[in-house]
């Protein structure tokens, strides 16, 4: 991230430590990921060791160190989901796009991520595909919204 | 918008201008926009009402509305059209232009879009829809007749009076008192007494008179998700709470205000900071709250996806920056809790019910439910809950019902009995920590007390319903998973007690479990349960306590008979094909991952079992039922 950019989003918490957690969230916002050479300069500006700025980006699930894929593909897996048959979908998608949970494709397209539920039980089992959802998956509906993803991977 | 206002008079007259100003007849297209029917594709619903409206040449004649949910989440995007009332479900793009030519214009009913029950009834209004008419919809009832980004609408129906009754004629204690009085117990989980715990962080010593009025909005519970919905379809009646809670407890003071909300619920947040900016635009957040000596605003602070941050200790560490770990209780929040000043934290369901409490009054809201509050909060469980009912049942979607409600007129009058007609097999309650209660309780009146005498809790009103193809081990195992990846670490009970039962649990699933595996399970639960700091593990042996209760056999068949009765356990199991029903049509041999089925057309066909990995795709793409587990 430039400098300039990251600047912005500090004044925005008022460059405040207290803050930290939402200045994670706004850099990995802009950027997909944490990268570490950011975090470093976050650690001089508002005088906060790294250790600490680890501990909070370890301990949430909302963060991630390593770069993301340009799709991210979210697999609901509520108790709601769990008993319709999400841990089914997890394994397809693993299957199809030779990746696991919480993790990404070599070639940086996809990462597949498993979130704990986003209230939309209605509609389980569901799928996050950067950002849209997609209700009531079966094995057949899934292939058809993984489709073109596939095509892009060739 | 309107400008800043002065004084509570000054908020009563504007209501009844903006009642008076609002025609009963209005022709109104209300399109639930709550995150169910979203995803289902309501914003491009509303965005072809919008230009069919233009269209038809209808603007000043017709409004368009977007609503928070409806809570009939299994039949979205819903619409409703007034003042007729007309219900329509499942609509389409296509259905767009017809509603608006026949429904709107000519008033005519179109049959095909309304809900139809099991035996084809068709029903044209929403209090008739049984999913509707068996519930008590007092926190919800607004859910679908306002506008959330729209302050004037809930003016419209009486919002901020409560909060303006307080300012004119009540004694922050006598606001105390009623909530006390009301019975009202917090909606996040334990069901403590909302009015005990105001009253002690009131009494509590403030150096400086600050006291934290925070609203817990974290909704970690999966399966629940009746916190999000008040937030997105009426967050004044939230913040109206808030604010009178923080009169009631902070006054003369300084009190301050946090919602503590989920990343995953953008929609919330958005909804949640739109009216926080329209209500300080109005004076109703801020200096002088409508004249009077009150100031106070609310922040949003969101959380990054970690489930012990709904732990009140946990949360209030998180809005410091601090990692979210629990600390020992032996010094409670309300004296020593956010920068370790007096902090009062209540649920969003909790803060929702307190405007309803001193609007209509003590006496209406204990008319309510269960027990008897008059001299012990403790003695019942008071007003209504909305719970989630998910899972295989008919009719998922959020269901407000008196507390004291059973099981049955829940699960089979609102939900409308389970999926595809199969048999119920148990209802989980109360998130990872609560329990699985079997059919023979199917009659308990749900409230806070009977859930937990039958070994389960109320949490936070989700209620997961199973039937015969749910695995009682995979469950249990299922939460036991959960809560080793959320536990924080800091006891050593919880992290590496919680990872053992993982070890055990899966061995019992993989048909590797031995004699002795269930006494194992059992005391390494009480021990975590004995010596954890936190509630996530005092109470995370829950799910399987209950389960071994209920359901032990089925855990015994696992590891004796290496079967899984409900098909699920993918080492018990094997698929194959009903070589009677296969009419070789090729499809699952074309799909299946490992091409392990073969056959000719028109022949049966058969499957590799060597091969078969045990994906389920080819029962899933066969039409004929002809793909069976066993
Ligand atoms: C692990 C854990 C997670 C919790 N998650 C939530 C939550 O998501 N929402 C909530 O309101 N309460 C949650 N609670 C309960 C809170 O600690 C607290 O009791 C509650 O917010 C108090 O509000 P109430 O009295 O209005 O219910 C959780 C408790 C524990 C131990
Ligand atoms: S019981 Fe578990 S979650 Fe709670 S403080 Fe201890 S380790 Fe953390
Ligand atoms: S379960 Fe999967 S691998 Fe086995 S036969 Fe069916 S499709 Fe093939
Ligand atoms: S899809 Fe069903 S009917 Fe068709 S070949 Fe396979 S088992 Fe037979």
């Amino acid at each position: 991230m430039d400098d300039a950019k990251l600047n912005v989003i500090l004044d925005r918490h008022d460059r405040d430590p207290s803050a930290l957690l939402a200045i994670l969230m706004d850099i990995q916002k802009e950027e997909n990921y944490l990268p570490r050479e950011d975090l470093g300069r976050v650690s001089e500006r508002i005088g906060v060791p790294m250790s600490r700025i680890y501990s909070l980006a370890t301990f949430f699930s909302a963060f991630s160190l390593k770069p993301r894929g340009k799709h991210i593909c979210t697999v609901c897996m509520g108790t709601a989901c769990h008993v319709r048959g999400a841990p089914k979908l997890v394994e397809q998608i693993g299957r199809d796009f030779d990746v696991k949970a919480g993790e990404t494709t070599a070639d940086m397209k996809l990462t597949l991520e498993t979130v704990n539920c986003v209230g939309a039980c209605a509609l389980g089992p569901l799928v996050i595909l950067d950002g849209e959802y997609h209700g009531n998956i079966t094995p057949t509906k899934l292939e058809r919204v993984m489709k073109n993803l596939k095509k892009e991977q060739g | 918008m309107a400008k800043r206002l002065q004084s509570t008079k000054e908020l009563l007259s504007l209501q009844e201008k903006i009642g008076a100003s609002r025609d009963p007849e209005q022709k109104v297209v209300s399109v639930c926009a709550g995150t169910g029917c979203c995803a289902y594709g309501a914003k491009k619903l509303a965005e072809a009402f919008a230009s069919s409206i233009e269209g038809h040449g209808l603007e000043g004649e017709v409004a368009l509305r977007l609503t928070g949910c409806h809570g009939f989440c299994e039949r979205g995007p819903l619409v409703v059209i007034h003042p007729e009332g007309t219900f329509y479900q499942r609509v389409q793009l296509d259905d767009v232009d017809e509603i608006i030519e026949k429904s709107v214009q000519a008033g005519e009913v179109i049959e095909r879009l309304l809900y139809a029950d099991a035996g084809g009834k068709t029903y044209e209004h929403e209090k008739d829809v049984p999913f509707y008419k068996n519930q008590q919809r007092i926190l919800l009832a607004n859910n679908g007749l306002i506008d959330p980004t729209r302050i004037e609408d809930y003016l419209a129906i009486g919002g901020y009076r409560a909060l303006a009754k307080v300012l004119d004629e009540m004694e922050p204690e006598e606001v105390c008192a009623a909530v006390k009085a009301s019975g009202l117990r917090g909606r996040g989980g334990g069901g403590f007494p909302a009015g005990v715990k105001w009253e002690s962080c009131r009494a509590a010593h403030s150096p400086d008179g600050v006291r934290y009025v925070i609203c817990n909005a974290d909704e970690g519970d999966p399966g629940a998700f009746m916190d999000r919905s008040l937030m997105e379809g009426n967050p004044h009646l939230v913040i109206e709470g808030m604010i009178i809670g923080a009169y009631a407890i902070g006054m003369p003071g300084k009190p301050k205000g946090y919602v503590y909300i989920r990343n995953e619920y953008p929609l919330a947040v958005e909804r949640l900071g739109i009216a926080l900016e329209q209500a300080r635009e109005m004076g109703l957040l801020g200096e002088k709250i409508l004249g009077s000596e009150l100031d106070f605003d609310i922040r949003i602070n969101k959380g990054g996806g970690a489930f012990v941050c709904g732990e009140s200790t946990a949360l209030m560490a998180s809005i410091e920056g601090e990692v979210g770990e629990p600390r020992a209780k032996h010094i409670h929040t309300v004296e020593s809790g956010l920068h370790d000043l007096p902090t009062n934290l209540n649920n969003v369901e909790t803060w929702a019910n307190v405007p309803l409490i001193i609007d209509r009054g003590v006496d209406w809201f204990t008319s309510i439910g269960t027990g008897d509050v008059s001299d012990n909060p403790w003695g019942g469980s008071k007003g209504t809950k909305i719970f989630a009912l998910v899972g295989k049942v008919n009719n998922t979607g959020l269901v407000e019902v008196p507390m004291g409600a059973t099981l049955r007129h829940i699960i089979y009058e609102i939900g409308g009995g389970i999926i595809g007609g199969k048999k119920f097999k148990a209802v989980q309650t109360g998130g990872p920590s609560g329990g699985c209660i079997p059919e023979e309780k199917l009659d308990l009146e749900v409230d806070f007390d009977r859930l937990t005498e039958v070994g389960s809790m109320m949490g936070s009103g989700g209620m997961i319903v199973m039937d015969e193809s749910t695995c009682m081990v995979d469950i249990a195992g299922y939460f036991l998973h959960f809560l080793a990846d959320e536990s924080c670490g800091k006891c050593v009970t919880c992290r590496e007690g919680l990872k053992q039962l993982c070890i055990i649990i899966d061995r019992i699933r993989e048909g590797k479990g031995r004699e002795g595996d269930l006494t194992l399970l059992q005391d390494l639960g009480e021990t975590i349960a004995e010596a954890s700091l936190c509630a996530l593990g005092q109470t995370a042996p829950n799910p399987l306590r209950s389960t071994l209760k209920y359901f032990r056999e089925e855990y015994e068949e696992h590891i004796r008979n290496k079967k899984c009765r409900a098909g699920v356990c993918k080492a018990l199991i094997r698929y194959s094909i009903d070589a009677e029903k296969c009419t070789g049509c090729l499809i699952c041999a074309r799909k299946c991952p490992q091409e392990c089925i073969s056959g000719e057309k028109k022949k049966p066909h058969v499957i590799d079992q060597d091969k078969c990995i045990k994906c389920g795709v080819c029962m899933d793409v066969c039409k004929y039922d002809a793909v069976c587990v066993e």
